[in-house]
């Protein structure tokens, strides 16, 4: 490795060639404050907050842009580089909306952040006035944006473009009128937006939140004539901890079911019977369709971002997806048919509520196609991972110090194969689990059901498996941007497969965009998926059982309600269908 | 928006497909492509960004916001007979924003905006290099200097 020897603030360093002050910094162990910096996301050096003196330069040098060499010396924190990020910052936020108080950020916001640790105690300039305040965009049933708390970043516009690939948003106009936006200012609700939320995860301040449920659902569960029904996806449980102070990586299943059981629900599942559920008819239809020459490759349907993508962009690929519906809508509708039945309790009073690392749920929730099976919504609330966060605090509850506890019988004992769907590639490792026994007609042991092929962060991975003399050609992609390649590369003729996983988020759901926000200065530097990816195959390892079709709830499920995976009324409870849909 | 549909079909539809064509596999062309559209239509409208994203692969999101980033592209009509009022400084020393107000007071429309029967458009410049005239508005290319508001109607009333 080339290396180079710079001096930062004094001292004598060498570093690897080519990367940049910031970097270096980091390695002495010096912090530069940023703002609009998102490692290999947004590099832009737009905001001036990490300028420092670099000598023999006439100007401040933003740190996140400029590359070290031989003998670069530099000052991080002089007279002149304070007083020049604390006017940049002051001016920044001049025409803040500066309502921290009530803010959805405040104590998770980068920019409060700096003001107190740039010792900013006054409002020198006062530049936003009533008349200057923008409308606030809730368009969307994901995400809200306020503009008048956007400072300008372009992260957002970054992940959309560069990362997913939606490209829905920009900065429009110049000067004082600059701000982000759609195309002829379109609100966001009417555009081709996929509701993915990773603008919202990277958002530094309080101008992207999701569109909140917390108050209806406090207002059904204070409703004595509602029966309130919680279920969480797997990767709620590897992101929640984060807003109590637990380390990323953590795993608090126990203690996030004793929480809302705290709340005052009737009862808590976990969205994993659901996904047990998804392998059972997801499975069979690749099955019927590899045996009956149906359309292929399948594709997974479980990501709401995903499907979105699809309709807008590849309208061609709708025959392609599972009809399945995803995970907590399918157990929705099996709870208000199934389960409502089974207990004697009436669908019109259950309120089902999904806790999910996602804000595209919330717009998946309100499609017209997943309020078919019971005559009433299959889920009635989102809620994300943080939204979640916030009624636990609002409760007062101590979550670091709570116990354990399961999730209620019988449908709260799920896989193995169903808490892996939160991470890129384990929708497909748990479909093969299931497949693979279907096909030969025996239980595969332990020591073969784990398909590392399809585990990792990378954004496009390949696979071809033998599945009971069967040979499966396999690709899973996580990230819009690298869907659109592999669906490219199908288009042209250039890779032919069988089935496919796509996760709308970049790493799958653990990275999802109802996440807890880590701020740029960890998630620049920590890899936010592999580290909660960790948990769910934690939790799958330790788990009794791993296959899906193994778990005894689903069995009585099938054997009391649904007859066989795919039957007349599985098709009709847990499928659903797709609208292609114009591409702006 | 005032263009018919189906006006892609047309022979303006063919020149601006045979500048994107030629031109969009060169990087950064899009500002030169965009040039040429508003050369063929005027101004630049949704149908035509549209039109040019389609052909091009650049997101809409991006052609509106370099759109709107210059001055000189127009997302309205102009008319037929375009009058540009120069803001720069003389002219602005010298009562340019009177005479801006009277002309959007005659014509009752604002900055920007084109007459119903599409004869004027109203645009504010920067400074045009007639200081010596200032203040100064120019219709098409016919320049009018030392100008007080009153003489607005009279300089209407020959177009």
């Amino acid at each position: 490795m080339n290396t180079v020897n710079i001096k930062i603030d004094g001292v004598a360093l060498t570093v690897p060639a080519g990367i940049t002050v910031l970097e270096a910094a980091r390695m002495a162990n010096v912090t530069i404050p940023t703002l609009c910096f998102l490692k290999d996301i947004n590099e832009i050096g737009a905001c001036r907050m990490c300028v420092v003196e670099i000598k023999g330069a006439r100007a401040l040098q933003a740190a996140c842009v400029y590359p070290v060499s031989e003998g670069l010396e530099i000052l991080t924190s002089s007279q002149r580089v304070r007083d020049a990020r604390k006017v940049t910052l002051e001016l920044i936020l001049s025409n803040h909306d500066r309502q921290c108080l009530t803010c959805v950020r405040s104590e998770n916001c980068e920019l409060q952040k700096l003001a107190k640790q740039l010792n900013v105690n006054d409002i020198r300039f006062k530049a936003l006035t009533d008349k200057e305040m923008q409308d606030i965009d809730n368009s969307s049933p994901s995400i809200v944006r306020n503009n008048n708390k956007c400072v300008l970043c372009r992260r957002c516009v970054s992940v959309c473009q560069k990362v997913q690939t939606v490209s829905v948003i920009e900065t429009i106009e110049r000067g004082f009128r600059t701000r982000i936006g759609c195309a002829f200012d379109k609100p966001l609700g009417e555009t081709s937006c996929v509701n993915c939320g990773q603008c919202v995860a990277v958002c530094p301040v309080g101008a992207l939140t999701e569109n909140s449920h917390v108050k209806r659902v406090w207002d059904a569960i204070a409703d004595p004539d509602k029966y309130v029904v919680f279920q969480t996806a797997p990767a709620v449980r590897a992101s929640i901890g984060e807003a109590f102070g637990l380390p990323i990586g953590t795993r608090s299943t126990g203690k996030m079911v004793s929480a809302i059981r705290m709340l005052g629900v009737d009862k808590i599942f976990d969205t994993d019977t659901g996904a047990d559920m998804t392998i059972m008819e997801e499975g069979t239809e690749l099955i019927h369709r590899i045996q009956n020459g149906g359309k292929l490759p399948m594709i997974t349907s479980c990501s709401p971002g995903w499907i979105k993508f699809c309709e807008h962009n590849y309208p061609d690929f709708l025959d392609n997806l599972s009809t399945c519906k995803s995970p907590h809508e399918m157990f929705g509708a099996m709870l208000k048919t199934y389960y409502a039945k089974k207990m004697g309790i009436d669908p019109a009073k259950m309120y089902v509520v999904s806790v999910m690392p996602c804000t595209a749920k919330k717009f998946e929730a309100q499609r017209e196609e997943m309020k078919n099976s019971s005559g009433y919504v299959d889920v009635d609330a989102v809620l994300t991972t943080r939204e979640l966060a916030q009624m636990i605090g609002e409760a007062g509850i101590d979550y670091k110090s709570l116990p354990d506890s399961d999730f209620d019988d019988p449908m709260g004992n799920a896989t193995g194969a169903a808490v892996i769907f939160g991470a890129t590639g384990g929708v497909m490792e748990a479909a093969l689990r299931t497949v693979a026994d279907v096909l030969t007609g025996e239980s595969a042991p332990m020591e073969k059901i784990d398909y590392v092929q399809v585990r990792g962060i990378e954004g496009i991975k390949e696979a071809t498996v033998e599945v009971a003399g069967l040979k499966v050609r396999l690709a899973v992609a996580s990230g819009l941007g690298n869907a659109r390649k592999l669906l490219d590369s199908i288009r042209a003729g250039e890779a032919q497969y069988d089935f496919i996983e796509i996760m709308a988020c970049p790493g799958g759901c653990v990275n999802g965009g109802g996440q807890i926000i880590q701020p740029s200065s960890v998630r620049s530097w920590t890899d936010l998926r592999t580290e909660r990816a960790k948990i769910l195959y934690e939790e799958d390892k330790a788990l009794p059982i791993r296959k899906s079709h193994d778990n005894p709830a689903i069995k009585e499920m099938y054997s009391e309600f649904y007859g066989n995976p795919g039957s007349e009324i599985a098709h009709h409870d847990l499928h659903t269908h797709y609208i292609a849909r114009g591409k702006y | 928006m005032g263009l018919d549909c189906g006006c892609f079909s047309d022979e303006r539809g063919k020149k601006l497909l045979e500048v994107i064509e030629a031109e969009k596999n060169n990087p950064g062309s899009l500002i030169k492509i965009l040039h040429e559209a508003q050369e063929i239509y005027g101004y630049l409208p949704i149908e035509v960004q549209k039109f040019v994203s389609d052909h091009t692969g650049i997101p809409l999101a991006e052609i509106y916001g370099v759109v709107t980033f210059y001055a000189q592209f127009s997302l309205k009509p102009k008319g037929q007979y375009k009058i540009n009022v120069c803001l720069g400084t003389a002219c602005f020393v010298k009562g340019a924003e009177r005479v801006l107000d009277r002309l959007k007071k005659e014509l009752n429309m604002d900055v920007g905006d084109c007459t119903e029967d599409g004869k004027f458009s109203l645009d504010a410049c920067r400074c045009v290099g007639a200081c010596g005239l200032a203040p100064v508005i120019m219709i098409n290319d016919d320049c009018y200097g030392r100008l007080v508001p009153d003489q607005i109607p009279g300089i209407l009333a020959r177009y």
